[in-house]
């Protein structure tokens, strides 16, 4: 069990190496070894998606992958979606609608809403709401988050024509 | 003019780009990881520990019982109300149990390792013999003769008897023409804020600090200070930013008092974070409350008097507040409504479960949800229509401040004014017509109104404290408010925010009062090193107490700017007015200083200030309200019933809310929007299930049904504003609103939608199980309750 492995892995554009016990998840190699704490635990059976990361691309709960699995591969935090300076369309439209409040759901939401929106980039609000059904948030009634997630979708296709 | 504004937050750039900082993100050199091992029995003995195996795995530091640590804490986990004349049976609950647990997850055993790995594996190396006792979990199976009893040393599971009363409940019933009697179920709730628990215990010189999710940093440090002997000057408790709270972070729990104990014992960091398992177990629960609610009214419709008599399931010990949340619910007994008697009985009850305590509005919505489905009944029973009974029984406005007959005096309220609004939003006639056609087709659609009234800002102290109601405590807050040399402001607030926005509103209200730009006005709280005391965040207090402390420490500052801008302008400080972020002097606009010039006068004068003004710019102010304040509206909720599968769907949302004066229209409305979800979840999905072997049932996110955006409708909000005379802002709390406004709403629309199927009575949840065999009851026999708690069904 102790026997470590080694893993390559990109993350946030930046290759990181490693020797990782196995059975470490994704979520908390990426908290407890690589500081990025951007990305949260809430749960311990992938209900409520504060851990959502992109691996490849793709939207993944980082408690539900093992650090291992991601050996070879690109991941994305929220830490490498954008910046203070340069804020995601999500990011501004979370920010403009007020679909945060104590933050801690946020960047799962923001991620998993990036993917969404990679996917299918004029959602209807009923298709947000489907597409944020694995994010839970306590705070918000989602009603700001369906509001920033359309802000979002809004400023894509204005910067894309 | 910032206040009314809606300013977008200034929390969110670190909370959007992932850079907050919660309790589980900060590792500190050293750190050592904790794991609890927690009780599997809801009843037992413990007859022995075997820490061997666990203390041979690699990486552990230490393993320690309750009883290796009975020496460390001066006494249990503090329960904090005492109420003049009523005795309330409290056991000792120590952070670890020595000898007996009483509920499923009662912490028995903690593990110390260097990792979280090597700490959970030797954690299931403890092996822990118990010998199990009846158990009961039923709160009125409980209160029988007979049953087994949770604490034997009592004698009963009796916890105590609370009552109030206002008017002759006997002559009003009696006076009465027509009466109704119902009976409620509250169910058992999790307050699930997403961010777990965390605390970590960092020795610092011969103090220590711990940081930790909690709502109630300066409680905190008051109560554990006290447990562990460490004097308050040398405790530092730290809330970083807090992932929500909702009351379950309301609390001071064996957990912080653990790693304070560990670390001091072996010098080192300690951190324990909770699972979301171990939250659904041992972070405290809300509600559970059993209600049987007699009302009388004329046969015009004047109501005559309520009584309530309240069967309160407390689970297995008293932690901060547990006995006092149904009492919270008392001011508000009579809803808005004038109801001339008033009488309540309130009967707390151990049973082998976890604590009960405040979760999002705590008693107010227990008791709202009574209420309103009660004069539902009523008004069902006289003939009356639901919302004219309402009006027939609402203070006017020009009746306020109104006086209950629990002698409770609301602050201001226009109670027809939010259902007028409500209904101009909501046609309630067109939605008849469309019901009735849908029905037609098999679609069964309902509705249900609520109109509401809450009672926050806590608290008067007078009222509240231990003269008043007998917390043990007082309820002013603290503010102070400093200048830097180059003009920006920082705001030390008492309140601990988790989400609420405060970091922006009192950065406007002090940005007005100073004459600078809000985003030169860093607000802090949540550490007990910086500011005041506080009493912190809970019961909707922060704006009306808080906030309104602010002012006042920011007009002291106002007022000192003025004397000195006076005294370099050659003019009287009554003539220095603030205009546009400028001081200037009455009549000569030329002559004007801005606050980053006065500011660095005041630190580094360029003349000598007169005699009579000190040096520097920082002032504090410590307010302790003259009554509470009591927001109100009017809400409706729609939802379809499927009456093949029992399910619910909330179709739309309409709310009319009124809690005074906006700061931040926009934060009041994500207050509203997040307190409406958590009602829905109570209404339809959410409950806390334990078996009648005490086990948890529901220790998860996949049985403990949180709402999801695919189950909350998009929601139509607006307000009225009716200033509360007891603060200067005119200000109410809004964090509850929502959560006591929209359970009876939403429970309202699921009776109304089942009326043609023969269902009349149905207990929240109203899950599709429950739904579905109050459908199968009701077509088989015309009635019944199979969808109630007694009929089964989580």
């Amino acid at each position: 069990m102790s026997t470590s492995v080694h893993v390559e892995v990109t993350v946030n554009g930046e290759l990181r190496h490693a020797d990782i016990e196995p059975r470490t998840l994704l979520v908390q190699w990426l908290r407890d070894e690589l500081g990025l704490t951007g990305t949260h635990v809430g749960c311990d059976t992938s209900n409520c998606g504060a851990c959502t990361v992109h691996l490849n691309g793709e939207s993944v709960k980082g408690c539900t992958v093992l650090a291992v699995q991601a050996d070879g591969q690109e991941v994305t935090t929220i830490e490498g979606l954008g910046s203070a300076d340069a804020l995601h369309p999500l990011q501004e439209g979370f920010w403009e609608k007020h679909g945060v409040q104590c933050g801690f759901c946020t960047p799962g939401m923001i991620m998993a809403a990036a993917d969404l929106l990679e996917r299918n980039p004029n959602p209807s609000d009923e298709e947000i709401r489907h597409g944020l059904e694995g994010n839970l948030c306590r705070c918000t009634g989602y009603h700001n988050i369906v509001e920033a997630v359309k802000a979002a979708a809004g400023a894509r296709q204005e910067v894309g024509s | 003019m910032n206040v009314g504004t809606a300013m977008r937050r200034k929390e969110d750039p670190r909370m959007i780009t992932g850079r907050g900082r919660y309790t589980e993100d900060i590792q500190l050199p050293g750190m050592l990881y904790a794991a609890i091992v927690r009780s599997t029995e809801g009843h037992a003995a413990i007859s022995s520990i075997d820490v061997s195996a666990a203390k041979e795995r690699p990486g552990v530091v230490a393993v320690f019982t309750g009883a290796d640590l009975a020496g460390d804490f001066a006494s249990g986990l503090a329960m904090a109300w005492a109420p003049p004349g009523v005795e309330i049976n409290t056991p000792e609950n120590m952070p670890l149990q020595p000898s007996q647990v009483k509920h499923v997850g009662d912490p028995v055993a903690v593990v110390v390792a260097t990792t979280r790995g090597a700490a959970f594996d030797a954690a299931e190396d403890v092996m822990v013999d118990y010998d199990p006792k009846p158990v009961v979990v039923d709160p009125v199976a409980a209160l029988a003769d007979g049953a087994p009893l949770v604490w034997e040393s009592f004698g009963s599971n009796k916890t105590h008897e609370w009552g109030v009363s206002g008017g002759d409940i006997d002559a009003a019933l009696a006076d009465a023409d027509v009466t109704i009697t119902k009976r409620f179920v509250n169910h058992r709730t999790s307050g699930a804020p997403i961010e777990p628990r965390c605390s970590i215990a960092e020795p610092r010189g011969d103090g220590m600090t711990l940081y930790s999710t909690t709502q109630i940093p300066h409680i905190a440090r008051f109560i554990l200070g006290g447990m562990l002997g460490i004097p308050e000057d040398k405790l530092r408790v730290v809330a970083p930013d807090v992932g929500g709270g909702f009351g379950a972070k309301l609390q001071v729990y064996a957990e912080e008092a653990l790693v304070l104990a560990l670390a001091k014992r072996l010098g080192r960091p300690v951190k324990w974070t909770e699972t979301r398992s171990e939250h659904m177990t041992t972070s405290h629960h809300g509600r559970d409350q059993i209600i049987e609610v007699t009302l009388g009214a004329k046969s015009d419709g004047t109501v005559t008097g309520c009584k309530a008599d309240i069967i309160a399931d407390l689970g297995a010990y008293q932690l901060l507040l547990t006995p006092f949340i149904p009492t919270l619910g008392f001011p508000v007994m009579g809803g808005c409504y004038k109801f001339p008697a008033i009488d309540i009985k309130i009967t707390g009850v151990f049973t082998n479960k976890m604590c009960t305590d405040a979760i999002r509005g705590a008693g107010r919505p227990e008791a709202t949800y009574w209420i309103e489905l009660s004069m539902d009944k009523l008004a069902d029973e006289l003939g009356m229509d639901r919302l004219e009974l309402r009006r027939k029984n609402f203070p006017d406005k020009e009746e306020f401040p109104f006086e209950t007959a629990l002698g409770i005096v609301y602050d201001s309220g226009d109670y027809h004014g939010t259902l007028d609004k409500l209904l101009e939003m909501f046609d309630l006639d067109e939605f008849r017509r469309e019901q009735e056609e849908l029905r037609g087709k098999g679609v069964y659609r309902g509705v249900g109104v609520s109109t509401w009234v809450e009672v926050c800002g806590l608290a008067p102290s007078r009222a509240v404290g231990p003269q008043g109601v007998g917390l043990q405590a007082a309820f002013y807050e603290s503010a102070s408010v400093r200048v830097t040399p180059t003009g920006s402001a920082i705001v030390y607030s008492g309140t601990s925010p988790h989400g609420q926005g405060i970091d922006t509103s009192f950065a406007q209200i002090a940005g007005d009062i100073l004459g600078i730009d809000p985003q030169n006005v860093t607000v802090l709280h949540g550490d007990t090193d910086q500011g005041a005391w506080g009493w912190n965040t809970y019961g909707s207090r922060s704006l009306a107490v808080g906030g309104e402390a602010l002012v006042r420490a920011a007009r002291k500052v106002q007022d000192k700017a003025k004397r000195i801008c006076a005294a370099l302008l050659e003019a009287s400080p009554d003539d220095i007015e603030l205009t546009d972020g400028k001081y200037q002097v009455k009549g000569s606009p030329d002559k004007s200083m801005t606050m980053a010039e006065i500011s660095g006068a005041a630190h580094i004068p360029p003349n000598e200030l007169p005699a009579d003004i000190e040096p520097g710019l920082e002032e504090s102010s410590f307010y302790d309200p003259e009554n509470f304040v009591f927001p109100f509206g009017a809400h409706a909720c729609v939802v379809d019933v499927d009456a093949e599968t029992g399910k619910v769907k909330v179709v739309r949302y309409v709310a009319v809310d009124d809690c005074g004066r906006a700061i931040n229209p926009m934060l009041i409305e994500g207050q509203i929007h997040g307190g409406i979800a958590h009602a829905i979840g109570q209404a339809l999905y959410e409950q806390v299930v334990y078996d009648e072997d005490g086990q948890l049932v529901t220790g998860t996110f996949v049985d403990y049904a949180l709402p999801t955006a695919a189950e909350i409708p998009p929601f139509e909000t607006d307000r009225t504003e009716t200033p509360s005379p007891v603060n200067s802002l005119g200000v109410k709390g809004v964090g509850e609103a929502g959560t006591i406004a929209a359970t009876p709403a939403v429970a309202a629309a699921v009776l109304d939608a089942l009326e043609p199927l023969g269902v009349t009575e149905l207990d929240i949840p109203m899950t599709p199980m429950r739904v579905w065999q109050a459908i199968q009851a009701a077509g088989g026999n015309g009635g019944g309750r199979a969808g109630t708690a007694e009929g089964g069904g989580a």
